[in-house]
């Protein structure tokens, strides 16, 4: 072997192993919600964000105003927690939908769940414009949409995975028509500017129902695909080989297809559609750690959170009007992508 | 236990094979040949379990590991990490490998002497290298029994020779089963005790080594001259078959230096 691809070796082991994520990010994420708490058009100094945090527990001398308190406990915090929970989960399920369809292109938008879960909101939106409907009604349809690909991919006997990406394409596509139909129908007064703000996305409506609504599907389709963390290394290697070592395939993949569509959906449940995040993170990750799953699943999840709460940090304090999520996970999104790609043309992918 | 395989047949329209009946006994090795698409593969996949067949029997004491054609790797995994997922059926579906399974992924590499790349990266790894390092993944099951689908293809003559000295020291040395496909005649003629010839619709031979591979069975299975060529060297006297392609004028002319 030369001595070029031995440097290069060593120098991408050296990060792998004598780097801890584990220390960095951890950090890195609660710096930055803190950060993110004094932020906004109304500005809290540091010494009061930890003071209203550290007066929850215990009893402290108040040198902060009330209004001060209520913005950071009331109107921040959840918003921040919302973030962290729906970056961090849309990241871990586009790491792990990458992983067992072999592709890098693949993200929560690929099965089709996404729009399901669109069509869902819109409907509830357009019908009965209650919040809890709404997120009832993107879950329920986001599960729908998985069991229609489910469905759609076994119309041949053997699900492949050929099928499964094309049954996701052909029901988001199919869900996408019914969301444009009901946008044409809702009433331009008052309904459309609803729909049109919800589809693109956004945190501003944030509480605490909100949170705990999202962190529990979130959290226990995380916990599925963690805990499957070995087995989607596993079937990254392909149907064929997965299946002469011994796994069942078919069920493993349905079992993280599962927990992709409770995240995905749950998180498009209270805030929208928000693309690229599952996308753009998980080639970020792999390039920090590498591609073993095991590593690769936790840190996509950390720095999705970050990345999420950044990004919104940036979406509800850059400018005077609040810019829908969507937007800009799509405007900061693309243009990283194209420079991690030029950047690291393998970053733990080596093509087909 | 070995393999034992009773009158198996197995079509997907038509009938890949028939009525094949063979026995390979541990510490033994058995090559399969045949031209392309005339079911090495599909009986490969049967005996793993993964085909179901239409009719017969196949026995193996546990599961066999397999080596597949070609590793397509998409990720660029680490070779223990790689090497640990042989021990998928023995981790289950929501563990990890422990500390047990570390050892014995560590022990199979050292065996097949590629401990040294342990923390490479599988994408960076010669072609031979990664054979290797898929023959370690099928060990690490922990069976008695290994299946290889032309396991030294794609690779060089001095690679093939590590393969061919790893496939003979697993049988010899520590009493597995070895079957394997290839297309290589000398293959069998310096490693294997037993050769199927596979001639595809239910057409094929088994048995010893030197009965089953003769010039004629080997004409008849290629379609093409095949001539036997024995030899000695280091003192040993070896024996192995040379595909006659056919212009014979332009062999004369390159032996007398004209081309």
């Amino acid at each position: 072997m030369s001595t070029g691809i031995k440097g290069v070796l060593s120098n991408r082991l050296s990060i792998a192993s004598g780097w801890s994520p584990w220390l960095f990010l951890p950090m890195l994420l609660l710096l930055s919600a803190l950060a993110a708490l004094g932020t906004g058009r109304f500005a809290i100094s540091p010494d009061k964000v930890f003071g209203i945090l550290a007066s929850q527990v215990v009893p402290l001398d108040v040198f902060w105003t009330e209004t001060e308190a209520r913005v950071v406990m009331l109107a921040r915090l959840p918003r921040i927690l919302m973030a962290i929970i729906v970056g961090g989960g849309l990241a871990m399920a586009g790491a792990a939908l990458q992983g067992i369809f072999r592709n890098p292109l693949a993200d929560p938008q690929i099965v089709g769940v996404s729009a399901g879960a669109a069509f869902g909101g819109v409907l509830a939106l357009l019908l009965f414009p209650s919040s809890v409907l709404v997120m009832l009604s993107a879950f329920l349809f986001g599960m729908i949409a998985l069991g229609v690909v489910y469905w759609f991919s076994h119309a041949g006997g053997r699900s492949l995975v050929l099928m499964l990406v094309l049954a996701g394409v052909v029901v988001g596509a199919l869900f996408g028509a019914l969301v444009s139909l009901i946008t044409y129908l809702a009433d331009p007064q008052d309904e459309l500017p609803a729909i049109v703000f919800w589809l693109m996305g956004s945190f501003a409506t944030a509480s605490y129902e909100k949170v705990a609504t999202v962190a529990i599907p979130v959290l226990a389709g995380g916990m599925l695909m963690y805990l499957m963390r070995f087995r989607i290394n596993v079937m990254s290697l392909g149907d064929e080989d997965a299946g002469t070592l011994g796994i069942s395939v078919q069920r493993s993949r349905w079992m993280v297809l599962a927990g992709v569509t409770a995240i995905t959906a749950a998180t498009v449940a209270v805030a929208g559609v928000i693309g690229w995040v599952g996308l753009v993170i998980p080639h970020a990750a792999r390039m920090m750690t590498g591609a073993d799953h095991r590593t690769l699943l936790p840190v996509s999840a950390l720095l999705g959170a970050i990345y999420m709460l950044i990004i919104d940090s940036i979406a509800r304090s850059a400018t005077a009007m609040e810019i829908p999520i969507g937007i800009l996970t799509a405007i900061i999104g693309a243009p990283v992508f194209i420079v991690l790609l030029k950047r690291n043309k393998l970053g733990g992918w080596h093509g087909d | 236990m070995g393999i034992s395989i009773y009158k198996a047949g197995f079509r997907y329209t038509e009938w890949a094979f028939r009525d094949l009946t063979l026995r390979v006994e541990p510490g033994e090795i058995a090559a399969i040949l045949g031209p392309n698409g005339r079911g090495k593969t599909t009986l490969l996949k049967a005996v793993l379990g993964l085909l179901p067949l239409e009719e017969g029997s196949v026995e193996h004491g546990g599961n066999p590991g397999y080596v597949p054609q070609s590793a397509q790797t998409v990720f660029a995994y680490k070779v223990i990490d790689m090497v640990l997922m042989g021990r998928a059926r023995h981790v289950g579906a929501f563990g990890s490998p422990r500390r047990e399974d570390y050892e014995i992924a560590r022990h199979c590499l050292d065996r097949l002497g590629i401990r040294r790349f342990e923390n490479r990266l599988v994408t960076r790894l010669s072609g031979g290298e990664r054979q290797l390092v898929l023959i370690a993944r099928a060990l690490a099951s922990g069976c008695r029994t290994i299946l290889l689908d032309e396991p030294a293809s794609a690779l060089d003559f001095r690679n093939q020779q590590v393969i061919l000295d790893t496939l003979r020291s697993l049988a010899r040395e520590h009493g597995m089963t070895v079957l394997f496909s290839t297309h290589y005649p000398q293959h069998a003629t310096c490693l294997a005790d037993k050769v199927l010839l596979m001639q595809g619709a239910g057409s094929h031979q088994f048995g010893d080594t030197a009965q089953i591979l003769t010039e004629e069975n080997l004409r008849q299975l290629y379609g093409i001259e095949m001539r036997s060529v024995e030899f000695t060297h280091n003192g040993s006297a070896l024996r192995t078959f040379v595909p006659a392609f056919g212009f014979p004028d332009r062999d004369v002319e390159i032996s007398r230096g004209v081309v």
